[in-house]
C-alpha cells in the first residue's frame, strides 16, 4: 500500500479571488492623508521584529482574546454545513448496511429497489470490483494483508454497518424505502466480539534499555489490569457529501469532507481515474471532527462515483443510526501494565502488554493509534527502561481510527493509574512518586530511544514539576473540601494526573496570503475548520504580521483549488504547523511591501516603516501608504511594477518540521460518588496546559473545557457494547450516553501557561487541541478510587454505575 | 431515519378521533406529543399507515378535581402538569408535579402528553408508575362510548396496554389524593428515563403507617405494585427502619432483567436504594 500524501498535483499560484462573503463591519481604512502623524520611534527596524523577541508593540493581536471570526456566520445560523448544500436535480443516497457481524454475501438482491418509482440506480459491491480497496493515509508500512476495508463488501461482510449497496432516488425517503427492499443473503461465519480471547492480525514492540533486568531486580514491581471501552468522537453533525460532476469540464466537485481535504481529492482521483486536478473539494463548516469526520470512508468513494457515473448531482447525509455503527470507533484497549521501582520510589521501568482492538478493517489510520499508544506512553517522565507489545486485534465490530488524544488518552489513564496504585503499595504519597520521576527542566530537551509517527521523540522544552506543583497548589482547597464533606458521610475522592501531549506533526503546511487592492487580506491555508477556531488564530497570526486588524484577514480553509498543498487538520498541528506557513507568508508579503513602498516613496527599502498599519519613511511620517496603497503599486498598470515583478501582493509559503513539540499538562478531578446508585458527579476539574504561547486564550481555554466534558464521555458514560452475535447494543443517543451539560461540571477551571516556547516553530506554538481530553480517564478514575478507597485498580472504563456499585462493594 | 410512507389526518374532537381511527383502520396511529410516537416511526420500529393529529383537540387539555378525584385531559402536557403544583387542582397531589420534573427534559415536556405517556406504556414511565401507584383510572373512548381501566389492568407488557386499536385515551382519573407520596428515581444522565423507578404512597398518621403503597419501574415489563414490601408497611412506625425492611423485601421480591445499563442484582440495590429515598421524602411533605 501507498501513501497518497506525497501525490500532489501542482497548481499555478492562487490566483486572486473575490472574498466569497461580505466582509464584517469595520472601519473604513484610513486614507494616506487622514493618518495622524507619529513618528515612529527612530530605532524601529524595518521588519517587525519576531513578537516574542522585539520591543513592545503598541498592540498585539497574539495573545489577545479577539472573538473568534467563525462566531459571527454561527450564532447567525448563516454558517454553511454540507447538508445546506444543494445542487439543482440532485439524487439522494441510501446505503444499505450489513445487519450480520461477519458472514459470506451469498447474494445481494436488488431488484425490488430498482423497480420503486423514482429509483434512479442500484449500487452493489459487484459493480465495484477491481476497485482497490480504502488506502491508508498514514502507512507505517509493516501492516498485514487483507485489512483494508473495500468501498463496498462484495464477498464477505465483517462488521454490522458495512456498506454493502447503495441506493439513489429522486428524494431521501423514497432512497430508505427502497434501501430497505434490497434483499441480502448472508452465511453465517464465526464472530469474534473480544479481543482479548483472539489471534492479533499483528502487532509490534516498542523498546528501550534493559527492562528485564530492571524488573529483576527492582525493590518494588506493580502491576494493574486495566481496559478502556469502545467510545468515539461522535461529533454533533453526522457526515454527509454533495457531489456533481460537470461532464462539460470534466471537473468534480464535493462538498462536505473537512479534515484533509487534499488527500481526499488524490484518493478519489486515483480511483476514479481522474487527473487530481480535475477534482476540487470544498471544506464546509462542520459540526466538530475530533479525528473521526472528514477521513476518507467508503461513502467519500461511493457519491462521487455515483455523481460521475449517473451524470448528475447525488447527495449523502448520514443520519445518527448509520454514525453510531459508520463513524470511526476508538479507545478499545487492555493493559497489562506494570512499573518496577527502586527503594525510594525512583521508576526504574515500565512494561505494558497491550491488547488493541481495532474493529473489522484497518482504515486510513493504519496502525497509527496502537503506535502512538507505546510511543507515548512513558509520558513526561524519566524513564531508563521501556518494554511495551502491543497486539492489534481486528474483532467482527465497527472499525476503530484515531479520536482526539489517539492512543495517549488510553495509555495517561493506564500509566496514571499505575502510578496511583504503586505509591500506595510502596506506601508513598502519590504526588511525589511523580515528583520524583518528572523529568526536570534541566533534562530537557530530552530524546527517547523511540520514534513516533516516522519522527524521533525529542521532548522539546518544559517545566514538567513545576506545573505540577502549580496545579496542586491550585487546586489545595479541594483537599480539604474532599476531606470535610468525607466527614460528612459523602464517598469523595480527588484524582490527579499529569499527562504528555505532542503536536505540530508535519511534514509540512502551505498558506498564501494575499493583499487585495482595498487593503484586505486573504490567506489560503490547508488547514480545515472543524470548530476549533482556526480561522480565528490564522487571522490573527497575519495580521500581527502585517500590523493590522485581524479583521481585515479572511481566512479561506481546506479548499482544494485555492491550496492545492494543504495537508489538513489533524493531531493538533493547525496552529503549529499551518500557523507558522502563514507567518512564514506574512513576514514574505510584508518584504516585498517594503521594497514596493521604498519605490513609491522614493526612498531607499531600509528606510521605510510599517506603523499604525502604514508605510512611511523615516523623517516623513506625513506621508503614509496603507496596504492597499501598497497593493496598488503591485497591480497591472501601476508605474511601480517593474517588468520582471510577478503582479500582486501576495506570497505562499511552506512550513516543514521535522519533528513534533510536546506539550503537557496536569488534570485534577474533585468526585462525589454515590455508593448506593454508582453515580459518579464531577464537583470540580481544573486542566492546567503549557502551551508554549497562546495565540488566543479564549480558544485554548475552550479546548480544554470542551476536552473535559467530552472525555468525561469516555471515563464515566460512553461505551459501544456488543453482544455475543457482534450485535451492536448502543445504536441510538438512548443507549450510547454522552454526557450533556447536566453532567459536566459547572465550572472546568483552566490554568494555561506560556512558559515553555517551543523552539521548533517560529511562533513558539504548541498544540492546544487534545491536552483537555488526554488525561480526564486518568484524573477521574483516579478520584474515583480515591473516593472508594481501593487498594487495587478500577478495572474497565467507563466508570458506569453498575459498575461503580460493583467497585464499592 | 426517515419514517415510512404515512398519510396525515387532524381531528377536531375526540369523535372525529374515534371516527377516523375505525375508518383508517388498525395501522393508523394517533399522535399526540410525538415525543415517543415520531422517534420510533424515524427508527422504522413504529410504521403507522396513517397519523390522526389530535394535538387541536383543546377540549383535552385539563386539570380538574370534583367529587370522584383529580381528572386530567389526555392532551394535558407534562409541562402543565409540573407547573400547576400550586393550583387547587392539584391539592394533595403534589407528587404528579414533582415526577413530571424527572421527565426527559424541558422541550419534551412542553409537547409530550400524560395521555400519550400512558397509551406508550414505557415500564419507568414516571406517569404509568404513578397511575398504577395511586391506582388511577384510564378513561377510553371508543366507538360506542366511554369505557374506564383500572390501572392495574391497563399495562399488559412491554408497550402493550388493554387500549383497543378504535379506543382514545381521554382522561386520567386520580381518585383520591396522596399527600404522603413521592417518587425517587435513578438514570445515569438528568432527563433519560429511568433504569429504575420507585414511587410510594403512605398513609401516615401519628408516626405510625396505617398502609402504605410501593410501585416499581424498570424491574419488570410493566410497572409493579409489591405487595411483599406494601404488608410490611401496615402498622408500622414510619421510621428509617420500617421503611428499609420494607425496600429489602421488595429488593427480595422483584426479578429484574439484565441489560448495559445494569444486571439484576445492580437493579435490586437500585430498587431497595430508591424505595428507602422516596419514602423518606414522602413523610418529608
Ligand atoms: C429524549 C427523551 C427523553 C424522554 N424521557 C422520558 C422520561 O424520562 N420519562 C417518560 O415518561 N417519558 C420520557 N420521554 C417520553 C415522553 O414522555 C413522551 O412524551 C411520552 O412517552 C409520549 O407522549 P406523547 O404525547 O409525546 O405521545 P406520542 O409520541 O404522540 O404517542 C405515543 C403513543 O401513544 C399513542 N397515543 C398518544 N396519545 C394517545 C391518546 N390520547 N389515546 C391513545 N393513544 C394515544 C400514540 O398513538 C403512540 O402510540 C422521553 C422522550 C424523549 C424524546
Amino acid at each position: 500500500m501507498t501513501s497518497l500524501l506525497g501525490d500532489l498535483t501542482v497548481a499555478p499560484p492562487a490566483p486572486v479571488r473575490p472574498r466569497p462573503s461580505p466582509a464584517p463591519p469595520r472601519p473604513a481604512s484610513p486614507e494616506p492623508s487622514a493618518v495622524p502623524d507619529t513618528e515612529p520611534p527612530a530605532d524601529a527596524p524595518g521588519l517587525p521584529p519576531a513578537p516574542d523577541a522585539g520591543p513592545e508593540r503598541s498592540r498585539s493581536v497574539i495573545g489577545s482574546r479577539v472573538p473568534r471570526h467563525e462566531d459571527d456566520r454561527l450564532v447567525r445560523g448563516q454558517g454553511k454545513f454540507v447538508d445546506d448544500v444543494d445542487r439543482p436535480r440532485q439524487a439522494h443516497v441510501r446505503i444499505v448496511r450489513s445487519t450480520v457481524a461477519h458472514a459470506r454475501l451469498v447474494a445481494v438482491d436488488v431488484a425490488a429497489a430498482r423497480a420503486v418509482p423514482g429509483v434512479v440506480f442500484v449500487l452493489t459491491g459487484a459493480d465495484l470490483i477491481g476497485l482497490p480497496p480504502i488506502p491508508i493515509r498514514l502507512p507505517r508500512g509493516d501492516e498485514p494483508p487483507g485489512c483494508l476495508q473495500p468501498v463496498l463488501a462484495h464477498d464477505e461482510v465483517r462488521y454490522v454497518g458495512e456498506p454493502v449497496a447503495a441506493v439513489v432516488a429522486e428524494d431521501p425517503y423514497l432512497a430508505e424505502d427502497a434501501a430497505e427492499l434490497v434483499t441480502v443473503e448472508y452465511a453465517d461465519l464465526p464472530v469474534v466480539v473480544d479481543a482479548s480471547t483472539a489471534e492479533p492480525a499483528t502487532g509490534f514492540d516498542v523498546s528501550y534499555g534493559d527492562a528485564e533486568a530492571a524488573f529483576a531486580t527492582a525493590r518494588h514491581v506493580v502491576e494493574i489490569d486495566v481496559s478502556v471501552g469502545r467510545h468515539a468522537a461522535v461529533p454533533m453533525e453526522p457526515r454527509g457529501l454533495v457531489a456533481d460532476y460537470d461532464e462539460a469540464t470534466g471537473v468534480l466537485e464535493i462538498w462536505g469532507a473537512t479534515k484533509v481535504p487534499v488527500f481526499n481529492r488524490n484518493v478519489i482521483a486515483t480511483m476514479l481515474d481522474l487527473p487530481a486536478s480535475r477534482v476540487h473539494l470544498h471544506a464546509m463548516d462542520a459540526g466538530g471532527g475530533f479525528g473521526a469526520r472528514g477521513e476518507f470512508y467508503p461513502e467519500d468513494l461511493l457519491i462521487p462515483w455515483l455523481a460521475r457515473r449517473l451524470r448528475r448531482p447525488v447527495k449523502w447525509a448520514e443520519d445518527r443510526a448509520e454514525n453510531l455503527v459508520a463513524l470511526n470507533h476508538s479507545r478499545q484497549q487492555r493493559h497489562r501494565i506494570a512499573a518496577a521501582f527502586a527503594v525510594d520510589g525512583t521508576l526504574l521501568a515500565l512494561r505494558d502488554h497491550v491488547v488493541h482492538d481495532n474493529g473489522a478493517y484497518l482504515r486510513t489510520h493504519g496502525l497509527l493509534v496502537p503506535e502512538l499508544t507505546v510511543t507515548m506512553l512513558p509520558g513526561p517522565y524519566r524513564l531508563p527502561a521501556y518494554a511495551a507489545r502491543i497486539d492489534v486485534v481486528l474483532t467482527n465490530k465497527t472499525p476503530c481510527g484515531t479520536y482526539r488524544a489517539p492512543g495517549r488518552y488510553e495509555g495517561t489513564f493506564a500509566r496514571e493509574h499505575l502510578l496511583d496504585v504503586a505509591a500506595d503499595r510502596i506506601g508513598i504519597d502519590r504526588a511525589e512518586v511523580r515528583r520524583r520521576n518528572l523529568l526536570t527542566p534541566e533534562e530537557l530537551p530530552h530524546r527517547r530511544d523511540l520514534r513516533a509517527l516516522g519522527t524521533d521523540v525529542v521532548l522539546d522544552a518544559g517545566d514538567y514539576p513545576g506545573l505540577f506543583a502549580t496545579a496542586l497548589a491550585r487546586t489545595r482547597d479541594w483537599a480539604t473540601e474532599a476531606r470535610q464533606l468525607r466527614e460528612r458521610g459523602r464517598t469523595v475522592g480527588l484524582g490527579f494526573a499529569v499527562f504528555l501531549e505532542k503536536s505540530g506533526l508535519g511534514p509540512h503546511e502551505t498558506a498564501d496570503v494575499t493583499v487585495e487592492q482595498d487593503g484586505e487580506v486573504t490567506v489560503h491555508s490547508g488547514g480545515t475548520s472543524l470548530g476549533q477556531g482556526i480561522e480565528t488564530v490564522l487571522a490573527q497570526i497575519a495580521a500581527q504580521r502585517l500590523d493590522i486588524d485581524d479583521r481585515a484577514v479572511h481566512v479561506i480553509n481546506g479548499d482544494t483549488n485555492l491550496q492545492p498543498f494543504g495537508v489538513g487538520s489533524w493531531a493538533s498541528r493547525s496552529t503549529v504547523v499551518g500557523g507558522s506557513a502563514v507567518d512564514l507568508a506574512a513576514t514574505a508579503v510584508l518584504e516585498r511591501a517594503l521594497q514596493v513602498a521604498a519605490r513609491v516613496l522614493g526612498v531607499p527599502a531600509e528606510q521605510v516603516r510599517l506603523t499604525g498599519g502604514c508605510f512611511s519613511a523615516i523623517g516623513e511620517p506625513g506621508r503614509r501608504l496603507s496596504w492597499g496603497d501598497v497593493a496598488g503599486a503591485c497591480a497591472p498598470g501601476s508605474p511601480h511594477l517593474r517588468p520582471e515583478d510577478t503582479p500582486g501582493l501576495s506570497a505562499r509559503r511552506v512550513f516543514a518540521v521535522d519533528h513534533m513539540t510536546y506539550p503537557y499538562g496536569v488534570h485534577v478531578a474533585l468526585v462525589d460518588v454515590d455508593r448506593d446508585t454508582g453515580h459518579v458527579e464531577v464537583l470540580r476539574y481544573l486542566v492546567a496546559y503549557e502551551v508554549g504561547r497562546a495565540i488566543n486564550p479564549t480558544l485554548v481555554e475552550g479546548q480544554l473545557i470542551g476536552g473535559v466534558a467530552q472525555g468525561l464521555g469516555g471515563a464515566l458514560y460512553e461505551s459501544f457494547v456488543y453482544d455475543q452475535q457482534g450485535q451492536p447494543q448502543a445504536t441510538t443517543f438512548m443507549d450510547y450516553l454522552m454526557p450533556t451539560a447536566e453532567e459536566v461540571p459547572r465550572r472546568v477551571d483552566t490554568l494555561v501557561t506560556e512558559d515553555a516556547p517551543s523552539p521548533g516553530n517560529p511562533l513558539g506554538v504548541k498544540g492546544a487541541g487534545e491536552g483537555g481530553i488526554t488525561a480526564v480517564a486518568a484524573a477521574t478514575a483516579n478520584a474515583v478510587r480515591d473516593a472508594l478507597g481501593l487498594t487495587g485498580d478500577v478495572g474497565a472504563l467507563p466508570l458506569s454505575p453498575h459498575r461503580v456499585v460493583a467497585l464499592s462493594r | 431515519m426517515k419514517p415510512a410512507p404515512f398519510t396525515y389526518h387532524r381531528a377536531h374532537d375526540v369523535r372525529g378521533a374515534v371516527e377516523s381511527l375505525h375508518e383508517l383502520g388498525e395501522d393508523a396511529k394517533l399522535i399526540a406529543g410525538g415525543q415517543s410516537l415520531v422517534a420510533m416511526m424515524n427508527f422504522r420500529l413504529a410504521r403507522p399507515s396513517a397519523l390522526i393529529d389530535v394535538n387541536r383537540i383543546d377540549a383535552l387539555r385539563y386539570l380538574r378535581r370534583d367529587g370522584e378525584g383529580l381528572r386530567i385531559g389526555a392532551l394535558t402536557t407534562h409541562h402543565t402538569v409540573e407547573s400547576s403544583g400550586s393550583t387547587a387542582a392539584l391539592a394533595g397531589f403534589g407528587v404528579l408535579s414533582h415526577a413530571a420534573r424527572w421527565i426527559g427534559h424541558y422541550p419534551i415536556r412542553t409537547r409530550g402528553t400524560i395521555g400519550g405517556s400512558i397509551a406508550h406504556a414505557d415500564s419507568t414511565a414516571e406517569w404509568c408508575l404513578l397511575a398504577v401507584l395511586l391506582d388511577a383510572q384510564i378513561v377510553v373512548r371508543g366507538q360506542v362510548g366511554e369505557r374506564s381501566v383500572a390501572a392495574a389492568d391497563f399495562f399488559h407488557g412491554f408497550l402493550t396496554t388493554a387500549l383497543e386499536p378504535e379506543e382514545m385515551i381521554v382522561e386520567i382519573l386520580f381518585p383520591r389524593p396522596a399527600p404522603h407520596a413521592a417518587l425517587s428515581e435513578f438514570a445515569q444522565r438528568k432527563g433519560d428515563f429511568a433504569i429504575v423507578a420507585a414511587a410510594v404512597d403512605l398513609d401516615v398518621e401519628d408516626g405510625v403507617c396505617s398502609a402504605g403503597r410501593i410501585a416499581l419501574g424498570g424491574v419488570d415489563a410493566v410497572p409493579i405494585r409489591v405487595p411483599e414490601a406494601e404488608s410490611l408497611l401496615q402498622g408500622a412506625p414510619a421510621t428509617a427502619e420500617t421503611f428499609r425492611a420494607a425496600a429489602d423485601a421488595a429488593a427480595a421480591a422483584v426479578e429484574p432483567g439484565s441489560d448495559a445499563h445494569g444486571d439484576a442484582d445492580y437493579r435490586r440495590g437500585l430498587a431497595r436504594t430508591l424505595i428507602e429515598r422516596a419514602c423518606a421524602q414522602a413523610i418529608a411533605v
